[in-house]
């Protein structure tokens, strides 16, 4: 039984992986890395690591995936350009590449000899990978991590804010950019219709000048 | 199922994950790129940890986890920025550092 779960989770994973890679629309190819998520959270309740599989869910597949998903849409997810920047040469290598990559994985792991490899692991004890476990190792025996990672995970929310935020404030800027609805959108200002529909190419690509722009009225800058 | 198993699925995932990085040129796909890599090293990790019925490496897991979550918070700071500035959504074009 457990078996057919890890075949169907591992075919999941796999097929998400590759749609992801493969998907020339952004959007889509955050949808398959949803699919490709919750695959490896069943691979991980086959592994008996409960906590971490729900977690993986709810914080993976559910919160990070819906920050992506918002930013493809404000960005108006665009198809890759046809233009190959490395010419075909650099496909094929790269495929090549992760070709090697996977032989040499392979041999690796499958002929270390380790015997354990070979088993279905330890014997369960009961409590195994469970929230209390896993918490009773981050408060005693990872305390240093734990609060480490807290504190990058602050940073990183910061450094997030201080990256996109607008330079020089609302101040004489363009009032309609204060006006939360019923403003007439341009093109490629990422409506939720666009990021599906496939929009090709940045207002900047779209031949539209910045509209209204008077002298000083820097938006966006650095 | 076997350990090997686990790992040769993880080895996979890892592998799809690096090809896509090099192929690919929407920074936003690079990092969903990136995070199939990780999480390929997050399936290793818990296999190991079933293998010998510790829970350290599910610690290290979600301590991943913790890390892709900054990685991805930072990268579309980036992006969002990229087109804030109106510049192609490519990182192809974006070869000189100065701003």
């Amino acid at each position: 039984m457990a078996a057919v779960f890890f075949f169907i989770a591992g075919l999941g994973a796999i097929a998400g992986a590759i749609g992801v890679v493969t998907t020339r629309n952004p959007f889509y190819a955050v949808l398959a890395l949803v699919g490709h998520l919750l695959s490896l959270a069943a691979l991980f309740l086959l592994l008996r690591a409960e906590f971490v599989a729900a977690a993986q869910v709810v914080v993976y597949a559910g919160a990070v995936m819906v920050l992506y998903v918002f930013v493809v849409a404000y960005v108006g997810g665009q198809a890759d350009p046809v233009r190959v920047a490395g010419g075909p040469a650099l496909k094929v290598g790269a495929v090549v590449f992760a070709a090697l990559l996977a032989i040499e994985l392979f041999i690796a792991v499958l002929g270390s000899g380790l015997k354990a490899l070979d088993s279905e692991g330890a014997p369960y004890e009961a409590g195994f990978g469970t929230p209390g476990a896993i918490g009773e190792l981050f408060l005693t025996r990872f305390l240093f991590p734990f609060e480490a990672a807290s504190f990058l995970l602050l940073i990183a929310a910061v450094g997030a804010v201080v990256l996109a935020r607008r330079r020089g404030g609302l101040v004489g800027g363009d009032p309609r950019d204060l006006a939360p609805v019923d403003v007439p959108r341009p093109l490629g200002t990422g409506t939720m219709r666009e990021a599906v529909s496939g929009q090709v190419g940045t207002p900047a690509e779209l031949a539209e000048p910045p509209v209204t722009a008077p002298a000083g009225d820097e938006r966006g800058g650095w | 199922m076997n350990i090997n198993w686990y790992l040769a699925v993880s080895a996979l995932v890892f592998c799809i994950g690096a090809a896509g990085v090099l192929v690919r040129r929407n920074p936003l796909v690079i990092l969903l790129c990136l995070e199939l890599m990780l999480n390929a090293a997050n399936l290793a990790l818990i296999a190991f940890s079933r293998m010998h019925g510790n829970g350290d490496g599910q610690v290290f897991a979600v301590i991943v986890m913790v890390v892709a979550a900054c990685e991805v918070c930072i990268g579309l700071g980036i992006v969002v920025a990229m087109y804030r500035r109106r510049l192609p959504i490519d990182v192809d074009e974006m070869r000189e550092l100065h701003g």
